[in-house]
């Protein structure tokens, strides 16, 4: 063992290859991108890594790896379980063989998602067992038993970290190489009474599972992952207690080194729950509050907990109003609702006024092709009846003053759908879908062919800037390159729409203003489905070295750069426009719409 | 030793790295450590944070209200903003140089970074502004404000490590080719003070 400063999502990468995995595959998503990456660059020999189209495929991929008895990890954010939970609900029915370890990174705030969905309650509903992790020290850990639990009862079983989890860092424990795990499969044996999913073998599966989760609820209780901590000291006397779990233990254990040591039930695996822990902290409180972000899961638990085993103690939290029920909890906001619960003097924050602050909603790089494109679009329909859905991706951020290019935004690939329907329903309205490239692959094609077949009307806007930016630029199938560091054919976005039927494809570098302007209104008046790809790098990668200059004596002050962009290495001194040197990019998109030509230097893109 | 140390600024600006090298000189002298920061969309020029904790004993990466040591501000207004974590007496460290944003550009709202150093100076005793301008100028980089602010905290003794300590997190963790250019800005708030 050695001591490594670790972000949480690279010690569950490490406790996955000390664990002996054998197959890594996954989506992008904040939080839980770095986990597959982590893995990809300290790839041990005979492991093999993905980045997969989407989560469905990165899912039944997993799968199958397990099948033939390798160790499987399969990573994604909360949305993508949704998009992975058709394959991952049949194989909690016909389970595994080798150990399946699916990493769902949940996301209080929500900081990056469009939900607070909590994936315990989906472990609960799929009947897959869950590990909740509190700590970066405690995920490391925790992907090993995982996946011994998983070989052990031939099931997939869920490790649940929250954002701050996964990005938080800590020097923690963790193994040489030489402790390491080595995972030989067997390989798939075909039997199809076990691997083909029919009505009868769900039906008898589902009876095993069941009687299984009971089993496992005891091993829970039993195991040091669900934890009590006695009432001590000034507080031995204490009979209000704390419920808590995942990231929100670390708050309440500082809570308890302030104001004493309160007892305390730690949930590790709040699926199948622990009940015996559960009883044995119940049985000598009159009160207990329950603190975990997203759903009251460890709060209905003790509260079904007192029913069954006939227990009086009052059971607070989010149902009682005790604690929000959204977003994050804080140290802070922990620390008083635990003060309030005990009884103890409130801390006061210091009263105080400070001067109004600014607020900074993310926006657009300075220099982003994704801004150029949305202007583009913008001034070439500008008068006529639109609307611009939108999706996933750093290009959402196409939503904020003053481009406001954004109207809808659902779910991966979702913009499509709407785009197509408000087609056949408003004839008269020129219907837009923007998707970033790796949206694209991951789930814009189903909607494309759709489109085609029955005769929508709208214009595809795909924004290609050769990566998956907002997570940090994973490579996809248009990028050409592999987890495994090979160079391959790239899979042509041009290609795959002509394929499906799509005539107008056209190709253009949203930074030549004009030559954009103009094809958006030369395609976007055809009928049918037609496609514009704008194509450009994304700046944070290609890292362009130019910038531009604006000349003070021609600058007549107008601020329309400013106005129609709205670049942040833009501002206004009062009288003149000014380029912030540390941002500009050089993408010269300001100097083509200067009604004075003041803005020169950076690229041309004519 | 214990300390907690928030940096904060804008996205885009480096507290990720300064966060890291500050670690690296606590791990180097075997300190246990934990941090928490923003990352994902926020980062896209939003206000950004670094949790930093150095010590034994440390459940959580996050600080909570009235508990930083120093407070190592990349913006004034972002240092402002999380001027509540700063302890009663703490240390904060701050680039004068504000970062606009969109929103107030776009509205012409105004945003002063002169008021925002005054209240700092009002309610921060033990508080260094950093010339940034100047600082950079002098240098020769847009993109080192980072290590001008970590030599800053260091010369006003606020980050409990020494230089040969952060120079050895330098060399440690960032690319050869950057190194000269990083250790002269972590050295020019130091220059400074020996030609005044």
């Amino acid at each position: 063992m050695h001591t490594e400063f670790l972000m949480g999502n690279e010690a569950i990468a490490m406790g996955a290859i000390a664990a002996g995995v054998n197959l890594v595959c996954g989506y992008p998503g904040t939080p839980s991108t770095e986990v597959l990456e982590t893995v990809a660059k300290h790839r041990p020999e005979g492991t093999y890594v993905e980045w997969s189209v989407n989560e469905k495929t990165a899912m039944e991929m997993a799968g199958g790896a397990a099948y033939g008895g390798a160790r499987a990890l399969v990573t994604m954010k909360q949305m993508g379980l949704n998009v992975a939970s058709d394959p991952l609900m049949c194989l909690s029915y016909i389970g595994v063989k080798g150990g399946l370890v699916v990493l769902v990174a949940d996301d209080p705030g929500p900081i990056s998602s469009q939900t607070e969905q909590d994936t315990r309650r989906f472990a609960a509903f799929a009947k897959v067992p869950v590990f909740d992790p509190s700590s970066a020290q405690e995920a490391y850990d925790m992907i090993q038993e995982a996946f011994a639990l998983s070989e052990a009862y031939g099931m997939p079983v869920f490790l649940r970290p929250t954002t701050r989890v996964s990005h938080g860092y800590a020097s923690i424990r963790v193994k040489d190489p030489e402790e390491y795990t080595r995972t030989v499969p067997e390989g798939f044996v075909k039997d199809s009474r076990r691997w083909v999913i029919f009505p009868r073998l769900s039906y008898q599966n589902h009876i095993k599972i069941e009687q299984r989760n009971e089993r496992l609820a005891e091993a829970f209780s039993a195991s040091p992952r669900n934890f009590i901590l006695p009432a001590e000291g000034k507080m031995k006397d204490c009979r209000r207690g704390i419920a808590t779990g995942g990231f929100s233990y670390t708050y309440a254990m500082e809570a308890r080194e302030q104001a004493g040591a309160f007892p305390l039930l730690k949930i590790g695996n709040p699926y199948p729950f622990p009940e015996g822990k559960a009883v044995e902290f119940l049985k000598d409180l009159d009160e207990v509050l329950c603190i975990e972000e997203l759903d009251p899961v460890i709060e209905q638990a003790l509260i079904y907990v007192c029913g069954k085993y006939g227990l009086k103690t009052r059971i607070l939290g989010k149902q009682t109003g005790h604690m929000p029920t959204a977003g994050e909890n804080t140290r802070d906001s922990v620390a008083d609702a635990i003060r309030l619960f005990l009884g103890l003097k409130a801390v006061k924050p210091a009263e105080d006024t400070p001067p109004a602050l600014p607020v900074r909603p993310p926006v657009l790089c300075a220099g982003c092709p994704h801004r150029a494109s949305f202007y583009a679009v913008k001034q070439a329909m500008k008068g006529q009846k639109t609307i611009f859905c939108g999706d996933i991706g750093c290009y959402t951020l196409g939503n904020a003053q003053p481009l406001d290019m954004v109207d809808t935004c659902l779910c991966m690939g979702a913009g499509l759908g709407i785009a197509q329907a408000t087609s056949h329903l408003e004839p008269d309205t020129a219907c837009f879908a923007f998707v970033g490239d790796s949206t694209f692959f991951a789930s814009a094609i189903p909607g494309v062919v759709n489109a085609v077949y029955n005769q929508a009307s709208f214009t595809l806007i795909v924004l290609d800037n050769s990566t998956t930016a907002m997570t940090g630029h994973q490579p996809h199938p248009g990028t050409g390159r592999t987890m495994m560091g090979e160079i391959v054919h790239c899979i042509s976005i041009e290609n795959i729409l002509k394929g499906i039927g799509v005539e107008t494809v056209e190709t253009v570098d949203p930074l030549n203003h004009a030559l954009a302007v103009e094809t958006v209104r030369r395609v976007s008046a055809l009928p049918g489905v037609k496609a514009i790809i704008f194509k450009s790098p994304c700046v944070v990668l290609a890292r362009p070295q130019g910038r531009v200059t604006i000349d003070p004596e021609k600058c007549i002050g107008c601020r329309k750069c400013i106005r129609e962009i709205g670049c942040p290495g833009l501002s206004f001194d009062g009288k003149k426009a000014v380029v912030d040197p540390a941002q500009c990019t050089g993408c010269s998109l300001c100097s083509q719409i200067c009604p004075v030509q003041a803005i020169a230097g950076g690229e041309i893109h004519a | 030793m214990r300390k907690n140390i928030i940096l904060c600024g804008v996205g885009g600006q480096g507290t990720v790295l300064a966060s890291r090298l500050i670690s690296a000189a606590a791990m180097a002298r075997g300190l246990p450590v934990m941090s928490a920061e923003t990352i994902g969309m926020a980062q896209r020029g939003g206000s950004v944070f670094s949790h930093l904790r150095i010590g034994e004993g440390i459940y959580s990466p996050m600080i909570a209200r009235g508990e930083a040591d120093l407070i190592l501000g990349f913006e004034p207004g972002e240092a402002v903003r999380m001027l509540p974590w700063l302890k009663e007496g703490g240390q904060a460290v701050v680039s004068a140089r504000p970062v606009m944003p969109v929103t107030s550009t776009l509205s012409g709202a105004a945003y002063s970074a002169e008021e925002m150093i005054a209240y700092l100076k009002e309610k921060v005793a033990n508080l260094t502004i950093v010339d940034t301008e100047k600082a950079l100028n002098d240098v020769g980089s847009p993109k080192v404000l980072n290590l001008i602010l970590l030599g800053a905290a260091l010369h006003a003794g606020a980050l409990g490590f020494d230089e040969t300590e952060m120079r050895d997190a330098i060399l440690a963790r960032i690319p050869p080719k950057f190194h000269e250019l990083n250790l002269r800005a972590l050295s020019w708030a130091g220059q400074q003070q020996a030609a005044k």
